[in-house]
C-alpha cells in the first residue's frame, strides 16, 4: 500500500469524479497531500473499493460508498477528483 | 438530585462481569476519578454520555477557548463516582477544527489538573477499521483506555461477527460490546470503569528510525513520557495552547533542523496504522455476506434528496419549524409575559420605593426579557436536534452546499442561518461545526441579519400602522406580504453580505466538505430532551446575564436625570394635568412621559436627534433605538412609555397612540415613509448586546463584533436614509 503525492496532470488516469452513478472502482492513490490526510482518516485508503452512490440535485457534492461496509461519505466533486482510481 | 442514569436492560458478557467483580476498587475512597469520553462523530458518544450521566450534566468552557466543555457525574458503583468529560467527536488526534483542538490540548498535558485518569473510546462496531484509527493513536499516547464497542446491533445486521476475546487480546485493553442507544452494556462498562486501569501494553505504531533523534530531543526537553507524544509536539507545536513562545520556537528550530515533513509523515503514519488494524481485524472479525435488499436509507434518499421533492420537503420542514417557533411558542410566551407582569404588580402594590422599582422595572423586567425566549429556543432546538439525530440535517447540507458556496458560505452554514430566524445567539454558537475558518467567520458575521424573533413585535406594530389590512390577489393578506418581504430583505442582505466578505477575506486554509453521511435513524428522545435543556440553560445563564445587566443600566438611565430635572418634570406634569383636568391614570402617564423625556435616556435621545433626523426619526424614536440595544423587543415597551400609554402595553393602544402622534404641522407623524424607514432600520441594525457578546466569545476578540456593529448599523443608517428620502 503506497500513497503517491503527485502533481502531474492526471490526464490518463481516472478519478472518483469520473465514475458513473453506481459504478465501482478501486482507490489507487490520493493526489492532493493535504486533502489526502483528511480522506485517509475518513477511510479512503488506497486499495479500498469505492462506489459512486448518488449526486446532490445540483450535481455536487456526491456520496460514495466505501469498502464492503455500509459506510457512506459525502464530498465535493473537486475533492473527489483528487482520489485516483486503479486502471 | 434526580438521576436518570439507571440502565433499563443489561446484557453484559458474563466473562467480563465475573472477572472484574472480585477485584477490589482501589481508588474508591479517592476523590473523583476523571474519565474522558473520546470517539468518532456518529459513534454514539453522546448517547453513551447521556446514559452514563443522565441529567447530571454541566456545560462550561475549556480554558481559553470557547468550545463547550460538557462534564457529568456518573455513579459507577454504589461507592464509586466519576467525573466524565465528553470531548468533541473526532476522526484522529490531528485536529482539523476548533472543537477538535480541545482534545489534543487536554490529552497532551499531563501536568494539567484536567488530565484524565483514563479514556473511554467509543467505536462503531459496524465500521471498525476507520474507528480504530483514533483508538490506536490514543493507546500509543500511553493513555489507559477502555474500548466501548458500540452499535453491536447494527454490526450484527450487517453480518459482522466480532470475537470480543480476540479483539481484547489484540488491542490490550478491556473491550465492552454495547448498544448505547438502548443502554445495553452500560452496566458492564461502568464496572470496568470503576477499576484501576494500567497504561496499554500493545503498541500500534512506532515512529521510524530517522525521526528518533528529533523525537528524543523533544521528549527530553519537555520531559515527556513517550515517543509518540513527542512526535505530536513536532506536528502540532503551533496549535498546542499550553506551550510558551520560547517552547514553540525550540520545537520549530528542531523541526527545521531535521527537515521534518509533517504532511508526508502523517500520511505514512495513518497508512501504517491501517495496515496494522487490517491484521487485527483479520483475526478478530469475520463477515458473513448476507444478500441484502437496497438499504432503506438509500430508498429514503431517493425522495428526500430528489431534485424536486428534496427541496420541497426541505421547505416544508422549514415551514413547520417557523410555525412552531412563531405560532406554538406564543402560548407559553404569553403565559410567561403575564406571569412576570403579575409578579411585578403584586410586588408594586405591596411595596414601594426606588429599590422596589429597580427590582420590578429593572431586574424582573430584564429577567422576563430573557425567560420569554425560552419557548422559542426550546422548540427551535427540539427541531434541530431531531433533524440532526435522524440524519436529515446531513442531507440538507448536502443539498444546499453548491448554492451556499456561491455566496462564500458552506452547506453547514444552513443550520446557523435557519436558527438565526429564532435567535442569533444559539445560531452563532451552532456555527462551530464549520471547520473552515473563513466559512465560519462569514456565517457568524451574516447570521444576525436574518430577522430574529425579537424583531417580530417591532415589525407587527409598525406594519399594522401603515399597511392596510386588506387582501391582495384575493387571498394574500397585504400585511402578511409586507412581513414576508421584511424577512426576505434580511435573508437577501445576509446572502449578499456573505458574497462581499467572500471577496474581501483572504485565507490560506481550504474549505472541505468531506463528511460522513449517516444512515437515517429514529431520534432518541432522551438525547433530544437533554439537548433542549442544555441549550436553554446556556442561553439563560450566558445571554441572560448580559440582558439583565443592560436592562438594569437602562432602567437607571430612564429613571434618573441630571440634577433635579426629574422632580421639576413631575411638578410640571402635575400642573399641566390639573390645568387640563386629566384623570388620575392620564396624569400618571403624563408624569411617566415627562420624566422619561428629562431623564438621562431622554438626554441621549435628544443628543442623537440631529444624527437620525435625516432618517425621519425624532428624539422619541432615538430613545427607543437606544433602549432597543438591550433587546429589540424593548422597542414596543419604550415607545408605549414615551407616548404615555401606560405600563401594560396593549398592542392596539400602542398603535392608536402612534397613529395619533402628530408632527409640528398637525399631520400624522408616522407616515408610511417614516414607518418603513424605521422598519428597514430594524431589519439591518445590530441592536443586540447578547449577539455581540456571543460573537466576542466565539471569535475570541473584539474585532469581529465591532466590525459587525459598524457594518450593520451603517447598512441600517444608509438604507433608512434612502427609504425616507425617496418616499417622503
Amino acid at each position: 500500500m503506497a500513497i503517491r503525492f503527485t502533481t502531474a496532470a492526471p490526464t490518463t488516469q481516472r478519478s472518483v469524479k469520473d465514475l458513473r452513478l453506481g459504478e465501482s472502482g478501486t482507490i489507487c492513490c490520493l493526489q492532493d497531500p493535504e486533502m489526502a490526510l483528511k480522506l485517509l482518516e475518513m477511510g479512503c485508503i488506497p486499495g479500498t473499493q469505492v462506489r459512486l452512490n448518488s449526486r446532490a440535485p445540483l450535481g455536487c457534492p456526491i456520496t460514495l460508498v466505501l469498502g464492503d461496509e455500509d459506510y457512506t461519505l459525502s464530498l465535493r466533486v473537486s475533492e473527489a477528483a483528487t482520489i485516483l482510481l486503479k486502471n | 438530585m434526580a438521576r436518570l442514569a439507571t440502565i433499563p436492560t443489561v446484557s453484559a458478557p458474563a466473562a467480563v462481569a465475573s472477572s472484574v467483580d472480585s477485584i477490589p476498587t482501589p481508588h474508591a475512597r479517592r476523590e473523583l476519578t476523571r474519565i474522558a469520553l473520546v470517539g468518532n462523530p456518529n459513534s454514539g458518544k453522546s448517547s453513551l454520555f447521556n446514559q452514563l450521566t443522565g441529567l447530571n450534566q454541566k456545560v462550561g468552557n475549556f480554558p481559553g477557548v470557547t468550545v463547550d466543555r460538557k462534564t457529568g457525574i456518573s455513579q459507577l458503583t454504589p461507592q464509586h463516582r466519576a467525573e466524565i468529560i465528553d470531548l468533541p467527536g473526532t476522526y484522529s488526534l490531528y485536529p482539523k477544527s476548533l472543537d477538535e483542538k480541545v482534545i489534543t490540548d487536554l490529552l497532551y498535558d499531563r501536568e494539567s489538573a484536567q488530565y484524565p485518569d483514563f479514556v473511554v473510546v467509543t467505536v462503531d462496531a459496524s465500521n471498525l477499521r476507520r474507528n480504530l484509527l483514533l483508538f490506536t493513536q490514543l493507546a500509543d499516547l500511553g493513555l489507559p483506555a477502555v474500548l466501548a464497542l458500540n452499535m453491536m446491533d447494527v454490526a450484527e445486521q450487517h453480518g459482522v461477527h466480532i470475537d470480543i476475546a480476540e479483539l481484547q487480546q489484540e488491542l490490550g485493553v478491556p473491550v465492552i460490546p454495547m448498544n448505547a442507544r438502548k443502554g445495553i452494556g452500560v452496566a458492564a462498562l461502568k464496572i470496568v470503569m470503576a477499576q484501576h486501569l494500567d497504561a496499554p501494553t500493545v503498541s500500534f505504531y512506532e515512529p521510524t528510525e530517522e525521526l528518533l533523534p528529533m523525537i528524543r530531543q523533544i521528549r527530553y526537553y519537555f520531559n515527556l513520557h513517550n515517543d509518540y507524544l513527542a512526535l505530536h509536539y513536532a506536528h502540532q507545536f503551533r496549535h498546542i495552547s499550553f506551550l510558551t513562545p520560547d517552547q514553540r520556537q525550540y520545537v520549530q528550530e528542531l523541526v527545521e533542523q531535521y527537515g521534518f515533513e509533517p504532511t508526508a509523515r502523517q500520511a505514512h503514519e495513518t497508512i501504517s496504522r491501517y495496515a496494522r488494524i487490517n491484521e487485527i481485524l483479520l483475526n478478530a472479525v469475520s463477515v458473513t455476506r448476507t444478500e441484502r435488499n437496497e438499504p432503506y436509507s438509500n430508498k429514503l434518499d431517493k425522495v428526500l434528496t430528489h431534485r424536486v421533492w428534496g427541496y420541497l420537503i426541505f421547505f416544508g420542514v422549514l415551514f413547520m419549524m417557523f410555525q412552531a417557533v412563531f405560532a406554538w411558542a406564543s402560548y407559553p410566551m404569553d403565559l410567561i409575559d403575564q406571569g412576570i407582569a403579575l409578579i411585578n404588580s403584586l410586588i408594586q402594590t405591596n411595596f414601594n420605593g426606588p429599590l422596589i422599582n429597580l427590582l420590578t422595572e429593572g431586574v424582573i423586567a430584564g429577567l422576563g426579557g430573557v425567560l420569554i425566549f425560552i419557548p422559542q429556543i426550546a422548540l427551535l432546538f427540539a427541531f434541530i436536534a431531531v433533524l440532526e439525530e435522524t440524519g436529515y440535517m446531513a442531507r440538507v447540507t448536502f443539498m444546499m452546499d453548491r448554492i451556499m458556496r456561491k455566496f462564500g458560505l458552506n452547506g453547514k452554514s444552513v443550520v446557523p442561518l435557519i436558527s438565526g430566524v429564532a435567535c442569533a445567539v444559539p445560531a452563532i454558537m451552532s456555527a462551530r461545526t464549520i471547520e473552515n475558518w473563513k466559512d465560519r467567520i462569514i456565517t457568524i458575521f451574516v447570521t444576525p441579519l436574518m430577522s430574529c424573533s425579537a424583531r417580530i413585535p417591532v415589525y407587527t406594530v409598525l406594519t399594522a400602522l401603515v399597511v392596510p389590512d386588506e387582501k391582495v390577489l384575493g387571498f394574500f393578506n397585504l400585511q402578511g406580504v409586507v412581513l414576508m418581504g421584511l424577512y426576505l430583505l434580511g435573508f437577501l442582505s445576509a446572502i449578499f453580505s456573505a458574497l462581499a466578505l467572500k471577496l474581501l477575506l483572504k485565507t490560506q486554509e481550504r474549505s472541505y466538505f468531506i463528511m460522513e453521511f449517516p444512515v437515517y435513524r429514529w431520534p432518541r428522545w432522551k438525547n433530544v430532551g437533554i439537548t433542549i435543556v442544555e441549550k436553554v440553560k446556556t442561553f439563560v445563564f450566558q445571554a441572560g446575564k448580559v440582558i439583565v445587566a443592560i436592562s438594569v443600566i437602562l432602567w437607571v438611565l430612564a429613571s434618573y436625570g441630571p440634577g433635579d430635572a426629574l422632580d421639576k418634570a413631575e411638578q410640571q406634569a402635575r400642573v399641566t394635568a390639573v390645568q387640563q383636568q386629566l384623570t388620575p391614570e392620564e396624569t400618571d402617564n403624563r408624569i411617566a412621559s415627562e420624566k422619561l423625556e428629562n431623564s438621562y435616556a431622554g438626554l441621549f435621545g435628544r443628543t442623537l436627534e440631529p444624527a437620525i433626523r435625516p432618517l425621519g426619526f425624532d428624539w422619541k424614536i432615538g430613545i427607543a433605538l437606544i433602549t432597543s440595544f438591550a433587546a429589540r423587543e424593548v422597542f414596543v415597551g419604550t415607545i408605549s412609555t414615551i407616548y404615555s400609554v401606560g405600563q401594560d402595553a396593549d398592542m392596539r393602544t400602542v398603535q392608536q397612540k402612534l397613529a395619533a402622534e402628530k408632527d409640528e404641522n398637525g399631520q400624522p407623524f408616522f407616515t408610511p415613509a417614516r414607518a418603513f424607514s424605521l422598519l428597514v432600520f430594524y431589519v439591518f441594525a445590530m441592536q443586540c448586546m447578547s449577539t455581540l457578546a456571543v460573537v466576542y466569545r466565539e471569535t475570541k476578540g473584539w474585532k469581529w463584533p465591532l466590525m459587525q456593529l459598524l457594518y450593520m448599523t451603517g447598512l441600517a443608517y444608509v438604507s433608512s436614509l434612502i427609504v425616507y428620502q425617496v418616499f417622503k
